[in-house]
């Protein structure tokens, strides 16, 4: 039986590498994880506009020493395109955590171009790209991504699945 | 508001004047003129300056604030810079950092590429106004300086570790700002990070 309480656990792992800072433009599949950063008082979190905001808000929070978390759904990588080479030329430890979209029983065909381009977008940018697809992998790979960008200084991306996430959470598929 | 009979201020002297008193202020400047301008009164480890990701300056800001709050950050950027990251302003309203100021030396147009005319040009019927839709976008204080004596006003306020977030949209005289001898370390922001961490207090890395 998965554990559905693997968002809750991802902000305890947050929580313990340090991050103090959680950017966001929302995704269903990320609205526990947006509660529990919301309801921890050591936790900021920002709503943003765009997704690439977020992307030079970790740059600006590393140089004040902050450790951030940008939030997003696949949709938004694309966003963020540009906004990367400030972490590839500045060379920012950078993480961010993406839920898919349009890869398992999605039922909006929207989310598909975007879903398939988002681990190439983030290669060509020079971010790294770890995959969860069951929910006991979860903490451990954000733990293992936490520690790539923080310690270790790379721009990391996780990508949860959406058969992780549960397409049912979209909402109802036509009949 | 601006006008084609106004005299428009000069965007070097404006920022030299806002930095004149900066004390422990981190600098963030936006790609192109804003970056010249704000490395011209003498380099500093506290200036952060962006030669790229356009629409990213306030952002990049707001994470400073954030991360630092008892430290004034300042962000100085372009009016096309500016329209890119406009849904910023939102966000640093939402998050009210006291400690964040934003200026923006609007001079109507791309200098930086050829003088194209921007969505603020000063004389058109319908152009943007920044101080306007940073008002609309929360940052209630929003206001646009055009005089000298408006610039004082401001410079009264910025940097700020009080009153923010502050925003003002300066009316300048077009064209791009003049070049000036830059060092090629201060376009590497890898090298840039890592000198205002240090200035503040912080490890490196």
């Amino acid at each position: 039986m998965p554990d559905p309480d693997w968002p809750l656990a991802l902000h305890a792992v947050l929580a313990a590498r340090g991050v103090t800072l959680a950017s966001y433009v929302p995704d269903a599949g990320h609205a526990a994880l947006i509660r529990a950063a919301e309801a921890d008082p050591s936790m900021r979190t920002v709503a943003l506009s765009t997704e690439e905001e977020g992307v030079a808000l970790a740059a600006g929070a590393w140089i004040g020493g902050g450790r951030s978390v940008l939030l997003m759904q696949s949709s938004g990588v694309g966003n963020c395109l540009n906004m990367l080479s400030l972490i590839r030329t500045g060379r920012f430890p950078f993480l961010t955590l993406v839920t898919m979209r349009g890869e398992w029983g999605e039922f909006n065909p929207w989310q598909v171009p975007m879903s398939e381009a988002t681990a190439p977008a983030f290669g060509l940018m020079g971010v790294q790209v770890h995959r969860v697809d069951r929910a006991e992998d979860a903490a451990p790979t954000v733990d293992a991504a936490a520690a790539s960008a923080f310690e270790g200084g790379s721009a990391v991306a996780v990508l949860l699945a959406q058969r992780l996430i549960g397409s049912k959470s979209f909402g109802e598929a036509p009949k | 508001m601006s006008g084609a009979t106004e005299t428009r201020l000069d965007r070097r002297a404006v920022v030299a004047r806002l930095l004149r008193d900066r004390g422990g202020t981190v600098v963030v400047s936006g790609l192109g003129s804003p970056s010249w301008d704000v490395a011209a009164p003498g380099d500093h480890p506290r200036n952060v300056y962006l030669w790229g990701a356009m629409g990213g300056c306030v952002a990049m800001a707001l994470g400073l604030a954030l991360a630092k709050p008892d430290v004034p950050v300042l962000a100085v950027t372009g009016d096309g810079e500016m329209m890119m990251g406009v849904g910023s302003l939102a966000v640093v309203a939402a998050q009210a950092p006291a400690n964040l100021a934003i200026v923006v030396l609007d001079n109507g147009e791309y200098g930086e590429t050829g003088a194209q005319r921007a969505h603020t040009a000063p004389n058109a019927p319908n152009r943007a106004d920044l101080a306007a839709l940073a008002a609309a976008s929360g940052l209630r204080g929003a206001r646009t300086v055009s005089t000298e004596a408006e610039l004082e006003a401001l410079a009264g306020e910025v940097p700020t570790t009080g009153a923010g977030p502050v925003f003002a949209a300066v009316s300048v005289a077009p064209g791009p700002a003049a070049r000036g001898a830059i060092a090629n370390a201060l376009k590497d922001m890898g090298h840039g990070r890592v000198r205002t961490r240090l200035a503040l207090g912080l490890s490196a890395v």
